[in-house]
């Protein structure tokens, strides 16, 4: 284990589990006010942030420059009428949004705020509390996050809830994967899990020398290891349903997503669980990441800089700062396409974390075997492996692709044949199953209705005796009942 | 040890009291208007058939990516201690993560050549 030239205020593991039962009282409702208030900030702020990225003024009405704005909403919400849908799933779903709700506060338990500090006399960290797998615990807490908007959505009992649920989990494993990888370069130079040691891990930077020049290190991992960094911010953007990966609740295809059919108090549960989830994420990447609640660089000359209360406010900016980064990520990107999106998490992030961890750890690995300087190992060992692992990468990418390309080919020479890579023998022609010379496919694979396209009947009609005037035209997709049949692949897509 | 696991718990306690007591006061806080439309599942318009589109089925592809999902996260299980303990573990565990990185790099190729992560 590696030993760190502590402060007296650094806590360490040891400091945690000592505290008098009502210093823990005041710390959890702390922890639980600090979440409520950091959500009714963060939305008045992403409205004011988004509004003047508009060219428009935002709320400002409410209370001193309209701050009071989502307060006010909050209270409006508690008196709208609370509607629960015939076909919904009645226990399911008056308990996914407290299923989504819970997991987001206890996620940020671990988070540290600051450093040892005096409460009425009694010393404690500034941390609700830590543990040797401090991290772990928020992970498996964003995982059980999951479970409320998946069970959210199936219990409304209707479409577009569903569909949005389905997308919301398949997103967050895919992204919890990427987010999962990111972390562990981390943990590897940090040999902890707890966030408070990761914490003081980042306190100073280390002696490096590069080809004989000899200087201090920076001591932030964003600096240290870019490429996580990089990786672990776009995955929580995934992770948290937030733009452009807000695929679950796409408005202009999904309605709302998972809590279209939900209102009122309900409805306030799962925004709140995802503001929450949201500042979590970002408290979690100033800890890891940006140094935690120390001082960044020009201000920690001053030595009262990471003592007493003052970190408090540095978290804080640190925060406050990502929460705006994934503002201006809604405020100017639009919305993936689904399949990107995944294609995107499973080809990009992931095989890019396998390679950075593998040349994280063999760097880490040669610099303490031998006497080469970190430096050194960067050109020599690092380089040299990261490129023969993406070379190898790219070329199995490319042979995946060449099978669709070669159909591509084919369709363009003027085959009606599908691009996909779809068998001939398809399984028994169920209702789903698009009808032969169906939608033809462009060139790159990108499906078209046909010109002649006929709006399909109201699946209603069916119910009375309706004929139908004229043979099916081959190519035009008419109804059979149900409306799964009216799918083109554009909506398989979709699901 | 176990103590500084309580303080979770009580932010769990006091979370879960927060939720349950919203979820549960908002029928009697909010009005009532009955209205037979409002019962519907919400449809853009239509009237809604008696199901979910779907029938509450959903496409395959989704167990598939819950399939991926699970045996990387196995992998992670494996890297998080391993990362942890990577300074005391010396060449040989460098060796035998590399060696274990490359298998599920090997199937997670299979899988890519195979087009099981193609989407559509």
């Amino acid at each position: 284990m590696t030993v760190w030239a502590l402060e007296a205020d650094q806590p360490t593991l040891a400091d945690f589990g000592n505290d008098v039962w009502w210093i823990v009282l005041i710390k959890v409702v702390g922890v639980f006010a600090v979440l409520v208030l950091m959500t009714l900030f963060a939305i008045v702020f992403e409205r004011k942030v988004v509004a003047r990225m508009q060219q428009r003024i935002g709320p400002n009405r409410v209370g001193p420059r309209g701050y009071l704005q989502s307060l006010a909403d909050g209270l409006k919400l508690a008196f709208k009428e609370d509607i629960i849908p015939a076909l919904a799933d009645k226990p399911v779903y008056f308990l996914a949004p407290v299923i989504a709700t819970i997991p987001a506060f206890v996620a940020f338990s671990v988070i540290p705020m600051g450093p040892v500090v005096s409460i009425f006399g009694e010393r404690t960290p500034l941390q609700l509390t830590d543990a040797p797998i401090g991290v772990l615990i928020i992970l498996a807490m964003s995982a059980m996050g999951i479970y409320g908007i998946v069970l959210g959505g199936w219990a409304s009992g209707s479409t577009y809830p569903l569909l949005g649920s389905l997308r919301s989990a398949a997103q967050m494993i895919s992204y919890e994967i990427a987010m999962g990888l990111s972390l562990v370069a981390v943990f590897l130079y940090a040999g902890t899990m707890s966030t408070s040691g990761i914490v003081a891990a980042q306190a100073d930077g280390s002696e490096l020398s590069f080809f004989g020049w000899e200087f201090t290190g920076p001591s932030w991992y964003v600096v240290l290891l870019p490429v996580s960094f990089i990786i672990y911010a776009i995955a929580v953007v995934g992770e948290t349903n937030r733009a452009p990966f807000d695929l679950p609740e796409a408005e202009s295809e999904l309605v709302g997503g998972f809590h279209t059919e939900y209102s009122s108090l309900k409805f306030a549960l799962f925004f709140l669980a995802e503001y929450i989830n949201m500042v979590t994420v970002s408290a979690l990447a100033a800890t890891l990441f940006l140094g935690g609640w120390r001082a960044p660089w020009p201000l920690s000359i001053w030595d009262g800089a990471n003592s007493g209360w003052w970190p408090l406010l540095w978290f804080f900016l640190k925060v406050v700062a990502a929460l705006f980064v994934f503002i201006w990520l809604r405020g100017t990107l639009p919305r993936l396409r689904y399949d990107q999106f995944m294609r995107f998490g499973w080809k990009v992030l992931v095989p890019v974390s396998l390679v950075w961890i593998l040349v994280v750890a063999t760097m880490r690995t040669v610099s303490r075997e031998t006497d080469l300087t970190a430096g050194e190992v960067a050109v020599f060992v690092g380089l040299p492996i990261a490129l023969v692992l993406l070379v190898g990468l790219w070329l199995a990418g490319r042979a995946g692709q060449s099978d669709t390309r070669q159909a591509a080919a084919e369709a363009a020479a003027g085959s009606n044949h599908p691009t996909s890579t779809e068998p001939e023998v398809l399984p028994p022609a169920g209702a789903r199953r698009r009808p032969a010379g169906g939608p033809i496919r462009a060139e790159g694979g990108f499906p078209v209705p046909p010109m002649d396209l006929r709006v399909p009947p109201s699946p209603r009609l069916r119910r009375e005796p309706v004929s139908t005037a004229g043979e099916p035209v081959p190519g035009a997709v008419v109804g059979t009942g149900r409306r799964g049949a009216t799918s083109t692949s554009q909506e398989d897509g979709d699901v | 040890m176990l103590s500084t696991y309580v303080p979770i718990v009580g932010l769990f306690a006091l979370a879960a009291a927060f939720a349950l007591f919203s979820v549960a006061v908002a029928p009697f806080v909010g009005p009532r208007r009955y209205n037979r439309a409002k019962l519907d599942a919400y449809e853009c318009g239509i009237e809604p058939v008696d199901q979910p589109l779907t029938g509450g089925r959903f496409p395959v592809k989704y167990y598939l990516t819950a399939m991926l999902f699970i045996v990387f996260d196995i992998e992670i299980v494996f890297l998080y201690p391993w990362a942890v303990a990577n300074d005391a573990l010396g060449v040989w565990g460098l060796v035998a993560m590399v060696v274990f990185i490359g298998t599920v790099f090997l199937a997670f190729a299979y899988e890519w050549r195979r087009g099981g992560l193609e989407w559509d």
